[in-house]
């Protein structure tokens, strides 16, 4: 019947056969990870800045230990094509250098990226099958076992020397905030003098908010001192729809309600809210997707126990910061939190028929 | 005009719609159509004809095999050289009749005598219907007359003429709405007498911004009759967020539109409707959109239901050399089929066939799941996908079912969304048909038991 055809017969071999849909969104995994990654260069920025070369290495050892950790791993031991390149080893890497001290020897930088992923990540299966937050179990792990590494802070600003044999030490706010508050006699004094706590830690320190803001003298880790570089990364990934605001949203406004009610005045407040790894943690910890809660409710649930849990670690607890432990611990929820905060689900509840006249009134008073 | 509505979830995927601006071409006449006998949702049609023997354009080729079916037509003059299986754009191969064309035969002309269709009852409109073989011309192809047939008792306040086109690619509706807004406007009160709604809405979105224009002007709004535009988001032409956006009313799960008193019709389909009713004309032609980089001439075409998909390219100037052909689609690419026969004929829910090229056919790879939460974002029917693929991946189907499994709508968000590359909708499909078929096997086991 074809003969006398007059269109020839297209004959296509090889086409792709698949379901649909035929299109996917550009955003990859890989390009999520790179993005965050990018979005912390200036929190690394100003790390270098103020803690010199030193932080650079601990940071580049860090990420060097995660990623021998994944290569090694999914190379020799799981025998899976390795993913190093996906970002995602030099993301962990990178947010556990940030939550270093600068003073701490550059083995354990190496050693904790190495922890991050073998027993934060790999352990558990690899990307996305993790319960806790991989850098801060390093973390966790590491204040364990090197508690005098872990809590030796550095002057900023002071020589970008490599050795930290001529350094000067320091004492972080928060570090300060809590000698103080366990000093009772200190307490009376300053309730005496008609000073308040954190006056008396200003001017001790030789800082002020605008100093918390800036993070450029104040001791503390490598990314956690400089608000503003942390706002500027965090800006980008809301942007880019990465990370959303209804997780750390909830952790800021739990912090800063629960200090202005405990401290009685929003100076207080204000220095929970700028001390310490709070906005490292609630921009780029809290929002990780692998181990936060699905929906908006479960997310400012989150947000809202990891603030809570910080705040009580930081006032009542033996540390001095509480934002590591407060997130490990809800990580431990978000199964639980999950599983009551589903999305409300389309045709499930019986509808009222309204009648097309009551629809149109109410759409025209609109 | 009405404000711009819309439905929570959905995604934003890329127009792609080049051929917009390109009115709609009326091909030449095809050598041979394959038509096959289940162009719709329903029972197939019945064939009463004889190999060899002729049939004249526009005459009933098969019966409505039962009421939710719809006769097929002969859309050539010719004779009749096969019967046989043939493939379907659906996948499988089934019942089709082949009609040679006869060259020298004249074809009848329906235009030439218009009535008054709206004068008409409603019991001879809704014949008119049935008789040309109408079915939703948008993809789903259910037959319009049972549609328009609403159980006793319930009633229809609303119809919603569906011009949204929310797929990439696809223009045909959007043409037809610009070239015939009067047909598709008269379609739709047509429509609207035979259910007797009172209000009768035409929804289209806002990037078809001179489509709503064209349309506004024509509607008469003595008649109840109004353009809706809205939000341009997918799938903001399924059925359900269609509704809802417009009426905000939600169909329950299980139920139709017609358990919340609304009729949701393809615009093709409502000029389709209009000619049947005005001409008694037969549904023999369909608005096709040819896209993609593989082709020499991409537009919007009229082309005879049958025709083969490769006489239909070649009609319009053939592929391009040197771009080598790597995926057909038929349909839109959120919820098109990929074909591998371009034997496969044009049917009556054919609404565009894209032409892709390996740069277009580009998928990602398979990196794992997140758990970032965009395929929740995405789905507009409120369901988790990633807690419905691991409950799949893991066998566990009854609770798979109790997250709300059988909701979902197959429109594709969670895996155009999802970074992971995560073929979620596709696992879907293939674990709802399991669960139904075995619900079905659990219910033939309870019978014969009794």
């Amino acid at each position: 019947m074809s003969e006398n055809n007059e269109y020839p017969q297209i004959t296509a071999k090889n086409l792709i056969v698949n379901n649909s849909p035929h299109i996917q969104s550009p955003v990859t995994i890989s390009s999520i990870m790179w993005e965050v990654n990018l979005a912390l260069l200036p929190v690394i920025a100003m790390a270098v800045y103020n803690f010199g070369i030193r932080a650079f290495l601990i940071i580049l050892l860090s990420v060097l230990g995660s990623v021998f950790a994944e290569y090694f791993i999914q190379t020799n031991l799981r025998r899976i094509p390795t993913t190093i390149s996906d970002g995602s080893a030099v993301l962990t890497g990178t947010l556990l250098a940030l939550c270093l001290p600068v003073a701490i020897p550059l083995w354990i930088a190496f050693l904790g990226g190495f922890i991050a992923i073998a027993l934060g990540k790999q352990v558990y299966g690899g990307l996305g099958q993790n319960i806790f937050n991989p850098a801060h179990v390093a973390r966790a792990i590491l204040l364990a076992s090197w508690p005098v590494y872990m809590n030796t802070w550095l002057k900023p600003g002071l020589g970008t020397n490599i050795s930290t044999v001529d350094a000067v030490t320091t004492a972080t706010p928060l570090g300060l905030l809590k000698e103080v508050a366990k000093n009772s006699d200190k307490v009376a004094e300053l309730a005496k003098s008609g000073q308040s706590i954190i006056q008396y830690i200003f001017e001790t320190l030789n800082i002020n908010f605008s100093d918390m803001l800036l993070g450029l003298k104040i001791g503390g880790s490598l990314g956690e001192t400089s608000k503003l570089a942390i706002i500027l990364g965090a800006f980008y990934l809301l942007i880019r729809k990465h990370i959303n605001l209804y997780a750390p949203g909830a952790m800021f406004a739990t912090v800063f309600v629960g200090a202005y009610i405990y401290g009685g005045d929003a100076d207080y407040a204000m220095f929970h809210l700028l001390a310490g790894g709070l906005f490292l943690g609630a921009f780029f910890m809290v929002t990780d997707m692998v181990t936060s809660p699905i929906t908006p409710l479960g997310k400012m649930i989150f947000g809202f126990g990891c603030g809570a849990i910080t705040l009580l670690i930081r006032l009542k607890g033996g540390y001095p910061e509480g934002v590591c432990y407060s997130i490990l611990i809800m990580n431990a929820f978000v199964p639980l939190i999950d599983k009551f905060c589903k999305p409300r689900r389309f045709g499930v509840v019986k509808p009222k028929v309204e009648s097309v006249e009551a629809q149109k009134d109410k759409g025209a008073s609109k | 005009m009405l404000a711009p509505k819309t439905f929570s979830g959905g995604i934003h995927p890329p127009a792609m719609k080049k051929t917009s601006s390109k009115a709609i071409v009326k091909l030449p006449l095809p050598d041979k159509v394959v038509l096959h006998l289940s162009q719709h949702i329903g029972a197939p049609a019945k064939c009463n004809f004889q190999i060899n023997d002729k049939v004249i354009y526009g005459q009933i080729l098969a019966e409505a095999g039962g009421f939710v079916s719809a006769p097929v037509h002969a859309t050539v003059s010719g004779r009749i050289i096969a019967f046989g299986n043939f493939k379907h754009p659906l996948g499988q191969s089934t019942p089709a009749v082949v009609i040679e064309r006869d060259k020298e035969a004249q074809e009848p002309i329906y235009t030439e005598k218009p009535i008054k269709g709206i004068s008409l009852p409603p019991a001879e409109i809704m014949k008119r219907i049935k008789d040309a073989g109408i079915v939703g011309l948008g993809g789903a192809a259910f037959p319009t007359h049972v549609k328009l047939s609403p159980p006793a008792g319930v009633v229809i306040d609303t119809v919603i003429l569906n011009g949204a086109e929310c797929e990439p690619c696809l223009t045909s509706d959007h043409r037809t709405l610009l070239e015939q807004p009067e047909k598709v406007v008269d379609g739709l009160k047509l429509v609207m007498k035979v259910l007797n709604a009172k209000r009768g809405y035409i929804a289209i979105e806002d990037n078809k911004e001179d489509a709503i224009q064209v349309v506004d002007s024509v509607v008469n709004e003595a008649f109840g009759i109004d353009v809706q535009p809205l939000v341009t988001k997918y799938p903001q032409g399924g059925e359900k967020q269609l509704i809802k956006a417009v009426t905000g009313r939600e169909v329950p799960n299980g139920k139709l539109p017609s358990d919340v008193g609304v009729v949701v019709m393809n615009v093709t389909t409502a000029a389709a409707v209009s000619d049947a009713v005005n001409y008694c004309m037969p549904l023999t032609e369909k608005t096709v959109t040819l896209a993609g980089e593989c082709v020499k001439n991409p537009g919007n075409y009229r082309v005879r239901i049958g025709t083969t998909i490769s006489d239909f390219i070649q009609m319009t100037g053939g592929l391009k050399e040197d771009v080598p052909l790597k995926k057909v689609i038929l349909g839109g690419p959120m919820m098109g089929f990929a074909l591998y026969d371009l034997n496969t004929p044009i049917i009556k829910g054919t609404s565009g066939i894209l032409c892709w090229s390996e740069k277009e056919a580009q998928m990602k790879p398979r990196t794992g799941c997140l758990r970032c939460g965009k395929c929740v974002e995405a789905c507009p029917m409120g369901l988790e996908p990633l807690i419905l693929d691991a409950l799949i991946n893991a066998k566990r189907f009854e609770e798979a079912e109790k997250e709300g499994l059988l909701n979902c709508v197959n429109c594709g968000c969670c895996a155009y969304s999802c970074p992971g590359g995560n073929p979620l909708v596709q696992n879907f499909i293939v674990a709802k048909n399991k669960i139904l078929a075995d619900k079905k096997k659990q219910a033939a086991a309870k019978d014969n038991k009794k």
